[in-house]
């Protein structure tokens, strides 16, 4: 009996060494990619580094017009990823009827977030830049990464929406709501948490992205910003910044890794590691306003 | 089969000394869940200010049929009605094709099983079906919610703490705030799901307790599959098995000298 049970406890210490060894691997992996970028990097991150534009010489040179890219990028992203995935996943979940037109889309959804972002781009360039004339833009390439992180929020929404117990809709609708009024009052603020984490998980994968930039034609070397989106005079908003040629930080890095010099090797380094903490600071985010968002909801 | 309710003694009722008006007058209700008839031509009056619970052992169709009176049935697919829930003193047909079933659901609240206040304050809980219908005046918004809790007996516990969140409450309280969400918007009729099977004893008699009073303010209808609570609380009382409404009659009669001998089976305990 106990050499039985010494035999079946070994098998539990195979197993658990042999987890913790395929943790390690993507961990360690991971590590070491993010130290030896720092460590490379370094020497190159000081304030200029964010205030300069790129220049053909690499200590002057900066990612200035890249960072404000990315960004400009993300909110209209966000713009319009948001609303359409949210109306697309609450409109799904709560007025579709269930027959085989809704489960064929969301077979199409599920598909669609498996799609090559390359793909985008060519759709991108080719409806976007070339048929809406929208050129080699800022809304350009934040339509194009809205469509792509579509699928994840509208999957996100449905998901968070479907946590929500069937009990808490009975009760609105026992009291005289209508659907919009439940929707409203219950099923948006209470899945608020989930569709705000797939979300920010859909734009962290989005700033990172490269190829459907490059398709629709950001440009790799930018020394100018877009025009201000505010203005001294009224109506005091602008949006001619949306029209605006851009570059993105992955875009920068890839422009500076193709380089000869070994000087550029290090600026790259260095916007990889502002990246990749760009990246961070988001999903830290997520996990944050889940755990805020959700501490006031319980059933 | 199923004994028209007009075959009721009417002796007893008059022995009562009340006067008994119908607020509900449910005829030929057939229900079906797909091809599947839940329901078999239900024949019953509720009376106004009475308390009428439905007995009958699991899986008899009582919560069906307590569900098709605020039309919860219209929110899942393939569900069907036939016959009619005839609401007095308007005589409006509730389960008609012209009635909207949220034009039903704000004359006839409901409580469920398991207490489900939303993850709101206690003070929004009760406020919710007074917002949905438009309300906006802040102060008879406060005045009502105050009325409502105080009815539900829930007044003095959470007077202090309006704005704290609901899932805070016990059990019980729970299920109390809950009531008061119903009573809120003054319904004319109000069903209960088995409410206190959720419930530890302390609660539940004070649910009962609460119940014995609310039929001076509102007409009542509630499923249990517990007998003692029908009989403790109720004015009336309906047994259903297998879909049917086998016996309905005033709770006194109907435990003591039950008509029909698959009702004695039931409440004597010999099978359910």
């Amino acid at each position: 009996m106990k050499d039985n049970l010494w035999r079946r406890k070994r098998y539990e210490a195979i197993f658990a060494v042999v987890g913790l060894l395929a943790l390690m691997i993507g961990v360690l992996t991971f590590a070491t990619l993010f130290a030896e970028m720092a460590i490379n990097g370094m020497g190159r991150l000081d304030w200029s580094f964010f205030t300069s534009f790129p220049s053909r010489r690499p200590g002057e040179a900066g990612i200035l017009s890249a960072w404000i890219g990315s960004t400009l990028v993300m909110v209209v992203t966000a713009f319009f990823a948001v609303p359409l995935g949210v109306a697309a996943g609450v409109y799904l979940e709560e007025y579709a009827r269930k027959n085989w037109v809704t489960d064929l889309i969301e077979i199409n959804i599920t598909n669609l977030a498996g799609v090559p972002s390359i793909v985008y781009g060519l759709l991108a360039l080719g409806l976007f830049v070339y048929q809406f004339g929208l050129g080699q833009s800022i809304l350009a390439a934040g339509l194009t990464l809205a469509l792509l992180i579509l699928p994840v929020v509208i999957v996100a929404t449905r998901e968070a929406i479907r946590s929500i117990p069937q009990a808490i809709r009975e009760g609105s609708y026992a009291l005289g709501a209508t659907q919009w009024q439940t929707v409203r009052y219950h099923i948006l603020p209470y899945s608020s948490a989930g569709i705000l984490t797939g979300v920010i998980i859909g734009m962290a994968r989005a700033i990172g992205e490269t190829a459907p930039i490059i398709t629709i034609g950001a440009l790799t070397f930018i020394a100018f910003l877009p025009p201000s989106p505010v203005q001294a005079a009224p109506p005091f908003l602008s949006f001619e910044w949306l029209l605006s040629p851009f570059t993105v930080m992955p875009i920068q890095m890839f422009n500076w890794t193709s380089r000869p010099e070994a000087a550029f090797q290090v600026n790259a380094a260095a916007a990889g590691f502002v990246l990749v903490i760009m990246t961070l600071a988001m999903n830290g985010l997520a996990i944050w306003l889940r755990y805020r968002l959700r501490r006031n909801i319980k059933w | 089969m199923s004994a028209p309710d007009t075959l009721m003694s009417t002796e007893l009722m008059r022995e009562r000394k009340v006067a008994l008006a119908p607020k509900a007058q449910v005829s030929g209700l057939d229900f079906y869940y797909g091809d599947f008839r839940a329901l078999k031509s239900i024949n019953l009056t509720v009376y106004e200010q009475q308390v009428t619970a439905l007995i009958g052992p699991s899986g008899c169709g009582k919560s069906t049929f307590l569900r098709c009176f605020n039309r919860m049935h219209d929110l899942y697919p393939g569900n069907r009605y036939a016959g009619s829930i005839v609401l007095h003193p308007d005589n409006t047909d509730l389960l008609s094709r012209e009635v909207d079933p949220i034009e039903v659901r704000m004359r006839i609240g409901m409580v469920f099983q398991k207490p489900n206040p939303f993850p709101k304050s206690i003070f929004e809980n009760v406020a919710y079906g007074l917002r949905v219908r438009g309300e906006v005046s802040r102060r008879r918004m406060a005045e009502k919610v105050e009325q409502a809790l105080e009815s539900a007996a829930l007044l003095d516990e959470v007077k202090d703490r309006l704005h704290q969140p609901a899932y805070n409450l016990s059990g019980g309280q729970q299920q109390r705030l809950c009531i008061a969400r119903a009573l809120a918007t003054d319904p004319e009729l109000l069903l209960f799901d088995e409410p206190t099977s959720a419930l530890d004893p302390i609660a539940t008699a004070s649910i009962e307790e609460l119940i014995h009073d609310l039929k001076k303010q509102v007409t009542i209808l509630i499923v249990t599959h517990n007998m003692q609570q029908a009989a403790r609380v109720s004015d009336y009382t309906a047994y259903m098995y297998l879909g049917e409404l086998i016996e309905t009659g005033v709770t006194d009669e109907l435990f003591i000298k039950p008509r029909m001998k698959q009702t004695e089976d039931y409440i004597t305990g010999r099978f359910g």
